[in-house]
């Protein structure tokens, strides 16, 4: 009935699980490695001090400064970080403090949509809705001429992006914490504003940083949708309202050309190597931070 | 002291309302938007023709292509991901079970690349097709794809494989069964919503990128029909076709935006409806 | 015998099950009154009806009333932080406030309106030495009170239950999960302070119940069996399930 006894088969599925378990294995070290072989070309002739703080982007003379990336990236995601955490904190304490349980089946499938919804299709929202109103309406209300493709544009699609994922993270925070620990407080007299003020933020506290630590770590990779409304002009940005580029942006809208100028892609695959690692350490710290504070 | 505080709550509680009217509203626009410019682009012709001559000038002709070449490669990724994810997710529940260390070394480094941004994946994907001679092909895109969403799916197979009781292990040895039967035939058993729901999650993150495919993908007007050749990706439909300045055109990355946002609305609607219909069955310690 | 609550007609529903049933208890003042009865049978929720923390669980029903000094707690316009702070609450397992030791009492005493630092060092202390804490925490008041051990952690939270100056102490099982040593402490600080407030505790443990108890309200399944002063209650019970309990039936 079987073309192999039950040794052999035990056999088989090991080693086809330890096969699998190695790619996994190896697969951050591939990635890191693969990427470093590839800007290795472009290390060789730029310190990576000039890479990261110059300003000066043509690539046909040899000149690759990633400053106004790196700039626009830190800005964007700040933005969208600061845009989306008071959002994100406020919701979680209302579904899972002040709201009816029956209200919290509502929203998670809310934000499995809005965190399934892809990249893409958050850009074709952007240009069809933010970009329009911050040129008609947002600009002119501060007194500024803006196309609307800006940072700000990118910081606003960006920051509607990572609501789920942070969302997500901070109610499961809330809910960890005992409800015998808010009985503790109330039982003090304490009203149930100071007892969320007071004991309910404090206990939260560090897996609120960390929720926002992996937003942010998530939201300074984001590609596409940031792409399609930032603007894309190789510039140091003043003002939100200026259009920008990101790291990723970089990356996604060059590669058709690389082949044609020598260093090209070698760059493009330093500025995928910085992302890479801007994500890890991000991530590391973040789980280092949460492992300490499990201690206590 | 009292009155403050308690201005202070309501304050703060209005604020907590529009917040969370703000992200169901936010929804609420998202979808509206992509449905109302879709629905306007959209035809017969649009889903069942690939484009024709003078497609990119506004000319006649669908984004069968892309529909067709986005299936097949979220379709190829999936399988993969999930043949090389299911052993991983296994492994580390039923032979590692034990070693509690290794397991969460495991998991912290899935944690770790399941962060990587998928242009990342993309780039480097890019590198090992140049590395073993590959071109832009539907292949390619599979493997890098495939990358990108293996810790989705092992995480999630995992969250739940490790919630199976160690009494059913106990039980199932007690039979005389080895490891890896108990892994292939108990757990895997045992734990199928939870599977199901873990690939659909991922083929859902397999469908809606763009940023890997960019590079490895590439793109094509023909239906997909070798693993070596381009393939068309309803994404980057999308972004390429929003690009052009005929309104023709825009209008048609409406109708793929559309295409693309119900296809992963089905997607979560299935994994939401399985996911409670399976868990019903489920065995209980 | 002065009573301190009076409970007329309680009953508690969790959606469409009945959790108690028609509760009509009388709780003497300056007493240790133990609740006592198998896991399960509602002893925790009636309790927590004493403090209103089913407000908490908006699946509970709750109806009749809670008398105290004549005033019915679930009356709409009853100070709900008032009330709480006139109960100090100690609960199965300890639960001290993210803060530091110092301000896990602090906290407390800012609830209860103690304005100025120095008056609340000073009361501080003196909470802390009353829980017998002070000489093992004097170096260490700043640190984050989740470092102390779980038999601290009940001191402390029995001293920031007594820093709200109550008159009644609510105690849910409150040695269950402490070494004999703590437990031993916790109770003989009943039988101390039991003068001065009026003590409810929660407990399924018949010889704490022997050993602490003056009244003792006996419950199963949701209902009270029987209630009674502790003599009377062990020596010469009335009623059969009592008996069996007692004899140990149902452990």
């Amino acid at each position: 009935m079987y073309l192999l006894n039950r040794q052999q088969r035990h056999v088989v599925n090991y080693s086809w699980m330890l096969f699998s378990l190695l790619i996994i294995a190896f697969l951050p070290f591939m990635l890191f490695g693969g990427l470093y072989f590839k800007s290795f070309l472009l290390l060789k002739t730029h310190t990576l001090k000039d890479l990261i703080f110059l300003h000066s982007w043509h690539p046909s003379r040899g000149e690759f400064g990633f400053y106004p990336f790196i700039v626009g990236s830190i800005w964007v995601t700040l933005l969208a970080i600061l845009i989306s955490t008071p959002i994100c904190l406020l919701t979680a304490i209302n579904v899972t403090q002040y709201a009816k349980k029956r209200f919290l089946r509502i929203m998670h499938p809310v934000i499995d949509i809005l965190a399934g919804i892809p990249s893409v299709v958050y850009g074709v929202w952007g240009i069809l809705v933010i970009v329009p109103f911050i040129s008609r309406y947002l600009g002119p209300w501060f007194g500024v001429q803006s196309m609307g493709y800006s940072i700000l544009a990118g910081a606003f699609v960006l920051s509607v992006m990572i609501i789920p994922f942070i969302l997500n993270i901070m109610i499961e925070i809330f809910r960890t914490i005992p409800t015998e620990l808010k009985e503790a407080t109330l039982s003090l007299g304490a009203t149930k504003w100071q007892m969320v003020k007071h004991v309910l933020l404090r206990k939260a506290l560090p897996g609120i940083i960390a929720s926002v630590g992996f937003g942010l770590a998530r939201a300074f990779g984001e590609t596409m949708a940031v792409l399609m409304v930032v603007g894309n002009v190789i510039k140091v940005p003043h003002s939100v309202f200026d259009p920008g580029y990101t790291l990723p942006a970089l990356i996604a809208n060059n590669y058709g050309e690389v082949l044609s100028i020598p260093q090209y892609d070698s760059a493009l695959m330093f500025a995928a190597l910085l992302l890479l690692a801007v994500s890890l350490f991000f991530n590391l710290l973040m789980h280092f931070f949460i492992a300490r504070y499990n201690k206590y | 002291m009292k009155r403050t505080l308690k201005a202070e709550e309501t304050f703060f509680r209005i604020l907590m309302n529009l917040t969370t009217g703000f992200i169901f509203i936010i929804l609420g626009i998202i979808i509206y938007s992509v449905f109302e410019k879709g629905m306007k682009a959209m035809s017969w012709e649009m889903l069942t023709s690939v484009p024709s001559g003078g497609y990119y000038y506004g000319k006649g002709g669908g984004i069968l292509n892309a529909i067709v070449g986005s299936l097949v490669l979220a379709f190829g990724a999936t399988i993969l991901a999930f043949l090389i994810g299911l052993p991983v997710a296994l492994y580390m529940n039923v032979f590692l079970v034990r070693r509690k260390k290794l397991v969460n070394l495991i998991r912290f480094i899935l944690d770790l690349i399941w962060g990587v941004p998928s242009i990342v994946y993309g780039a480097f994907g890019f590198t090992l097709m140049v590395f073993i001679g590959l071109q832009t092909s539907l292949l390619a895109g599979i493997i890098t794809v495939t990358l990108f969403i293996l810790p989705i799916m092992i995480r999630s197979m995992d969250e739940i494989l490790r919630t199976v009781p160690m009494g059913l292990s106990e039980a199932t040895y007690s039979l005389g069964s080895n490891k890896s039967e108990l892994a292939f035939k108990i757990f895997t058993r045992q734990s199928v919503s939870g599977i199901i729901t873990a690939v659909l999650l991922s083929f859902g993150r397999a469908i809606g990128d763009a940023a890997s495919v960019l590079f490895t993908a590439g793109y094509t007007d023909n239906l997909p029909n070798s693993l070596m050749e381009p393939v068309a990706t309803l994404p980057l439909s999308i972004f390429f076709q929003l690009a052009s300045p005929v309104p023709e055109v825009q209008a048609r990355a409406y109708a793929s935006a559309l295409v693309l946002t119900i296809i992963i609305l089905i997607v979560s609607l299935f994994s939401r409806g399985l996911g409670k219909r399976y868990h019903k069955t489920k065995i209980n310690f | 015998m002065e009573t301190a609550i009076r409970i007329k007609d309680l009953n508690v529903f969790a959606g469409k099950t009945q959790i108690l049933h028609d509760i009509n208890v009388e709780i003497p003042k300056n007493k240790i009154t133990v609740i006592l009865g198998p896991s399960g049978c509602g002893k925790t929720t009636l309790l927590k009806c004493m403090n209103r923390l089913t407000d908490l669980y908006p699946e509970l029903k709750v109806s009749g009333e809670i008398l105290i000094n004549d005033k019915n707690i679930f009356d709409p316009g009853a100070d709900i932080s008032k009330l709480r702070q006139s109960m100090g609450l100690l609960s199965q397992r300890p639960y001290p406030l993210p803060m530091t030791i110092y301000n896990n009492i602090a906290y407390a005493l800012k609830l209860r309106g103690v304005r100025g630092r120095r008056k609340q060092s000073i009361l501080v202390m003196d909470y802390l030495k009353q829980a017998n804490l002070y000489e093992e925490v004097r170096k260490r008041l700043r640190e984050p009170a989740s470092r102390l051990s779980i038999g601290q952690q009940q001191r402390l939270c029995l001293a920031r239950g007594l820093a709200v100056n109550p008159d009644i102490i609510l105690a849910d099982e409150p040695t269950s999960a402490l070494d004999p040593i703590s437990s031993r402490f916790i109770d003989e600080k009943f039988q101390e302070i039991k003068p001065h407030f009026t003590i409810v505790v929660v407990t399924h443990v018949l010889r704490q119940a022997r050993r602490i108890a003056d009244n003792v309200i006996f419950m199963y399944m949701g209902e009270v069996v029987e209630q009674g002063s502790a003599s009377e209650f062990f020596e010469n019970p009335k009623e059969e399930k009592t008996k069996s309990y007692l004899e140990g039936m149902f452990n």
